[in-house]
């Protein structure tokens, strides 16, 4: 029961999709069809994402990150974290784990944020397209704001989130990384 | 095409790593794939609540809906439905400009563009399994609000 527990809401989906099917074949179907096709999707992103993390724990040393990334970076640790989410590909989750092991090499909180938020909605690839789809004005305005908001945003954030929280945060992804050794 | 790249990329990393130092590459594959496993429940769980509700979801349920309305209402419509949803951008753009020739107001675009991309409610339980329940709060409500912002400017400078 115990090794079940952290696939309790991918089990329950599961049921509820199967009850679906049960009912209604057609809908049943095309929902198992595009959950596949999620599961596909996050296997041609994910897998190379956590092999290049694990290459990067081992190879890239803590002092780095934090010399460039880390408390005293300032405005190197922005323009960094800017560019590092702007040149990426890919949902928002897989910037998770990314941001995961920046934190474990000691990047600034509010980096981090401001790293997921140039993930989230500045990355280059997709302002190309958005520029083809939606117009030149429409995309060079949102990216504009949109640049101005993740800085500001990822600063409140940082000052809304306490030392200790923020610690426990860190400790979190430290310890994880010692079990990982140890085994 | 950027799934290829990916791949090449970190294949072509590990055998340089490989060659460096053997004892530091086992040790790069074994936390790559500790961590994998750890975070996989997560993001079964999420891909598979994806899967659900944007089958429910159909583009012709959300358009018929942005269509149909406008102003405020519209525009918080719009957000929600843009919150909830996980739609690829190469979808979501082209899926928006239709929506803009077929007469929807481009605020209410505008901020289904924004909080698509800004605001992830399903991937919320992932999210708060790194940062914590706080940070993942704080940041999709954030970026909630600013996505109105975000639409009164490019409302303003596009129409």
């Amino acid at each position: 029961m115990k090794t079940l527990k952290p696939y309790f809401l991918f089990i329950l989906i599961i049921v509820a999709d199967i009850i679906i099917l049960l009912n209604n074949v057609k809908l049943g179907t095309l929902i198992f069809k595009s959950t596949y096709m999620n599961f596909s999707e996050m296997l041609g992103v994910i897998p190379p994402i956590f092999l290049l993390l694990g290459l990067f724990d081992v190879w890239v040393p803590r002092e780095t990150i934090i010399r460039f990334m880390g408390e005293e970076s300032g405005i190197t640790g922005v323009l960094l974290s800017i560019f590092l989410g702007a040149a990426a590909a890919g949902p928002l989750y897989g910037a998770f784990p990314v941001a995961g092991i920046m934190i474990k090499k000691g990047a600034r909180f509010s980096n981090i944020l401001i790293f997921l938020g140039a993930w989230s909605t500045l990355k280059i690839p997709m302002f190309l397209f958005e520029i083809s789809s939606l117009g030149v004005k429409f995309a060079v305005t949102r990216w504009l704001v949109d640049i101005i908001g993740v800085i500001l945003m990822a600063l409140v954030i940082d000052r809304l989130i306490s030392g200790d929280e923020k610690l426990e945060i860190y400790r979190k992804h430290a310890e994880e990384s010692i079990c990982s050794t140890k085994r | 095409m950027f799934a290829i790249g990916l791949y090449s990329i970190s294949i072509v990393l590990l055998i340089i790593s490989f060659i460096k130092d053997k004892q530091k590459t086992r040790m790069a594959l074994n936390k790559s794939w500790k961590s994998f496993i750890s975070i996989l429940p997560a993001f079964a769980g999420v891909l598979a609540l994806v899967g659900l509700v944007l089958t429910i979801l159909t583009p012709e349920i959300i358009s018929g809906i942005i269509g149909a309305n406008t102003g405020i209402i519209g525009m918080i419509v719009t957000s929600i439905i843009g919150a909830i949803t996980l739609i690829p951008g190469f979808v979501a753009f082209p899926l928006a400009a239709s929506l803009l020739q077929k007469g929807a107001g481009v605020m209410q675009i505008a901020v289904f563009v924004s909080t698509l991309m800004m605001v992830g409610f399903v991937t919320m339980p992932l999210e708060m399994k790194y940062f914590g329940k706080k940070e993942t709060i704080l940041r999709n409500l954030f970026a909630y609000i600013f996505s109105f912002i975000v639409a009164f400017v490019i409302g303003m400078v596009v129409s």
